[in-house]
């Protein structure tokens, strides 16, 4: 009997364990089974009519950005980094390569008027690349190394920190 | 077109006014003969039955607790035309879930699967059940059980019969 009465409170013991465990994790920490494993490559067509062949930018360091134009505001926030980004690391081997997703295509490209992006911009308009990237949400941005490997997943708005920190860490792979 | 007046052409150009209702007649019932676009569920090689349960074992990944078959959200819509497409294109059910989870993790499953680290999920409530059902088993028997009576109660002899006397006595 006196047993039983410890065994209500230590019953709850696993239950709250599992509670602070739960509560430790960063929510936005969505582990991705694609990082380390080859990017999925895909062809699309910019804004402008012009192909953006993931293929074709093997040997290159590749930030792939999924947004949309309703996703406010961090597709707002994250537009001038991903810009400033391209501008300063485009003579070093960098392309920044900008998908938006379950959007209009007008609306894509006020989007991308509007902030005036350089770099290149396609519409995702059947989803199936954002779905090969098991993109959950926008934005959403996968770092891609030169031999095509997915190195790392940024999910929610990229600042100029993130963005240099990912991108100079594979600069500096030789591998 | 032509401006030439001709009687042939001008035949030729009555058969060809003519023609246009009998072709789109043919055109249709051509496209949907050779199932062409898979618009609708019956013209479509792969049946909706299954695209609806290979969806319902996928977690729509924009919203809370609801399947892509249920989700009426376009990435659940997207999802639901890939996986159709990926049936219709000769995937097994199993395959197409796969693929899913190779991009997702197994975080897009529903349900998750009953192997390994898994089956504590599917045995620990069942487990929880069958020690609540003993913990409740023993202390129903403890309540219902009779207390024997600890030791007999012993009643002075003199007071006995004190109570017995004055019971008599009552009228």
């Amino acid at each position: 009997m006196r047993a039983a009465r410890w065994l209500i409170p230590l019953a709850a013991v696993p239950v709250l364990a599992l509670l602070a465990y739960g509560f430790r994790l960063g929510p936005r920490d969505i582990p991705s089974p694609l990082v380390g494993r080859p990017a999925a490559v895909f062809a699309l067509k910019t804004f402008e009519g012009a192909p953006v062949d993931l293929s074709r930018l093997q040997g290159q360091v590749v930030v792939l950005n999924f947004w949309a134009s309703w996703c406010r505001p961090a597709c707002y926030e994250e537009a001038p980094v991903l810009e400033r980004g391209w501008r300063a690391y485009r003579q070093r081997g960098v392309t920044v390569v900008g998908v938006g997703i379950q959007d209009t295509v007008d609306a894509g490209l006020k989007f991308v008027t509007d902030f005036g992006l350089s770099f290149p911009n396609a519409q995702d308009t059947a989803g199936k690349v954002a779905i090969d990237y098991g993109v959950y949400g926008v934005p959403e941005t996968f770092f891609i190394d030169r031999q095509g490997r997915i190195r790392a997943k940024h999910v929610g708005a990229l600042s100029d920190t993130d963005f240099r920190e990912h991108v100079e860490r594979l600069l500096a792979d030789r591998g | 077109m032509a401006s030439g007046g001709a009687a042939a052409r001008n035949r030729s150009a009555v058969l060809t006014a003519a023609i246009p209702p009998l072709l789109w007649v043919l055109i249709v019932f051509s496209g949907s003969a050779l199932g062409q676009a898979p618009a609708s569920p019956v013209a479509s090689p792969v049946s909706e039955e299954t695209v609806h349960s290979v969806a319902a074992q996928l977690r729509c990944v924009v919203c809370q607790n609801l399947s892509v078959a249920d989700s009426p959200s376009e990435m659940a819509n997207q999802m639901r035309a890939l996986v159709r497409e990926r049936l219709a294109a000769g995937e097994q059910p199993a395959q197409v879930v796969q693929y899913f989870v190779d991009r997702y993790g197994e975080w897009i499953l529903l349900s998750p699967r009953r192997q390994g680290f898994n089956l504590l999920v599917w045995l620990a409530p069942a487990l929880a059940v069958l020690a609540g059902l003993g913990v409740v088993a023993v202390v129903v028997s403890r309540w219902t059980r009779r207390r024997p009576s600890r030791t007999p109660v012993v009643v002075d002899p003199v007071m006995a019969e004190r109570i017995r006397r004055e019971l008599e006595s009552q009228p």
